[in-house]
């Protein structure tokens, strides 16, 4: 190698942009918290009609590619190259699966009428709105986030094949990781506060 | 830092993590099914506060991490907490 690499300056910059979105995301959050205050009892009552099981099994696939991701990063540092391209295709097909299972759940609510805008929440008492339309935006912005975590992923999967990240150089695949790491912090929120809520 | 001085995190306790953090999601299910009126709330964001350390401290090797970062992850823990603080004393008290 003949260029000097700061692998710890990477990292803090890699932080340091995961806490622009931790702020992002917490905005939002915020909203969330202010208008479950305001509409307790509607939010509880519509929270019932997102799916538990579809939400719960979107947690595991989640919490089980982020462990397949950390330990692509533990597979490749001891040169075990295959089990890094193998960990991390498992980590893309979790996170495909987890945007099937939200196609499904979204087309179920456009189906029965639910969807920004859509006559009957304009309709609805406020609560049911402001909910719903909470689950939209924060669900498809975390969504946006998955195909981005998804993408970089991807992008690991080839350099690893390619040998451009090696037991030496794996910068980028530690920092795709922080950031599909903190997909799975945010749904780790998302799933208790839209689907469990009494 | 050399890569060799970096921390290298076992399959092992990766995966006691990750049952860790499947168990916790069990707990938080199971306890939305039961109505402890006040105490739904606060509890089911404790449990989620604890996968998100978790996830925080040992996927994303914040364990073994140098002072700035820690530091500044906490940071912006507070600045959220100040966020949030600072709303509610407007709305809860209106």
């Amino acid at each position: 190698m003949t260029s000097q690499h700061d692998r710890t300056g990477t990292r803090i910059g890699m932080w340091l942009f995961l806490y622009t979105e931790i702020i992002l995301f917490g905005g939002l959050f915020v909203l969330y918290a202010v208008y479950f205050h305001e509409y307790s009892a509607a939010f509880a009552e519509n929270g019932k009609e997102l799916n538990r099981v579809i939400g719960a099994f979107n947690t595991i696939l989640l919490l089980v590619s982020s462990f397949t991701v950390a330990a692509s990063l533990t597979a490749i540092r001891r040169q075990a190259k295959r089990l890094c391209l193998l960990l991390l295709a498992a980590s893309l097909l979790c996170g495909s699966v987890f945007l099937v299972n939200k196609y499904f759940e979204w087309g179920h609510k456009f189906a029965v009428g639910i969807y920004p805008n859509s006559p009957l929440l304009a309709s609805a008492p406020p609560g049911k709105n402001i909910f719903f339309g909470l689950y939209y935006v924060i669900t498809g912005l975390h969504g946006l986030h998955v195909i981005i975590g998804m993408s970089l992923l991807a992008l690991c999967l080839v350099l690893v094949h390619r040998d451009r990240i090696t037991a030496h150089r794996f910068t980028i695949l530690e920092n795709s990781g922080l950031y599909w790491h903190l997909v799975d912090l945010i749904w780790i929120f998302v799933f208790p506060l839209f689907y469990l809520i009494l | 830092m050399d890569s060799a001085q970096q921390h290298l995190t076992s399959y092992t306790t990766l995966a006691l993590v990750l049952a860790a953090l499947l168990l916790l999601t069990g707990i938080t299910i199971g306890v939305s099914y039961l109505d402890l009126g006040a105490f739904n709330v606060p509890l089911t964001l404790t449990i989620a506060s604890a996968k998100v350390s978790l996830v925080l401290l040992f996927f994303m090797h914040l364990k073994y991490e140098g002072w700035a970062i820690k530091i500044s992850v906490l940071v912006t823990i507070c600045v959220l907490a100040i966020m949030i603080g600072l709303t509610f004393c407007d709305v809860a008290f209106r």
